[in-house]
């Protein structure tokens, strides 16, 4: 699934960590998605759309 | 930005009691062993007591570490689901190998089920390790 978390972390001007603890989960598991290694849960990436105030399908897409 | 903290001091406790019940476990499995051939000379009553010992703190042991995986995120689970899927197909496939080497005669000595334990460790330390750096 491809995501554009790293594109709005970097324009909101967080680091990893701070998205990390923002949505209570670890750094590596933000690093993870983010070099789209690791597809997040329903529940966290409700609350990744959620913090950065866009719909999910707004920040993930999904690729067969 | 709100937070939703990960409870690391929680997470850090929990550790220490893990480590301390797998400390208590590795300890009264050295007592069963030892104890019945060096300080209760084998009096069958004193073994079964040590030995229910053993398994308690054996399942205080497995209830530490289920407590401790709860309190992983998405991620983490994901990795120990996977490294403990890996060691336990490994140590099937190998066990039962390593028991047909001895039944079949291709081992020289009886296969012990230290090798196996030491084999599920390594198997279980490596896989966490490798996992970890493929999601790194």
């Amino acid at each position: 699934m491809k995501n554009s978390i790293r594109v709005l972390r970097a324009e909101k001007n967080w680091t990893q960590e701070q998205l990390a603890r923002a949505i209570g989960v670890s750094r590596q598991t933000i690093n993870a998605i983010e070099k789209e290694k690791f597809d997040p849960s329903l529940p966290t990436a409700f609350r990744i759309a959620r913090l950065f105030d866009k719909p999910i399908e707004g920040i993930f897409t999904f690729e067969e | 930005m709100q937070t939703i903290e990960m409870n690391q001091t929680t997470r850090k406790q929990q550790l220490k009691n893990l480590a301390a019940w797998t400390f208590g476990w590795v300890l009264s499995t050295a007592l069963v062993v030892f104890g019945a051939e060096f300080v209760w000379d084998g009096i069958p009553w004193v073994t079964a007591v040590a030995l229910a010992v053993n398994v308690l703190v054996g399942i205080g042991m497995i209830l530490s570490n289920r407590r401790l995986l709860e309190n992983c995120d998405e991620l983490e689970k994901k990795i120990q689901l996977e490294s403990m899927g890996l060691t336990l197909g490994l140590t099937l496939v190998v066990g039962i190998a390593y028991s047909m080497m001895d039944a079949t005669n291709l081992i020289p000595f009886d296969a012990e089920i230290g090798f196996l334990v030491m084999f599920m460790g390594i198997c279980y330390m490596l896989a966490i390790w490798f996992n970890n750096r493929r999601y790194r």
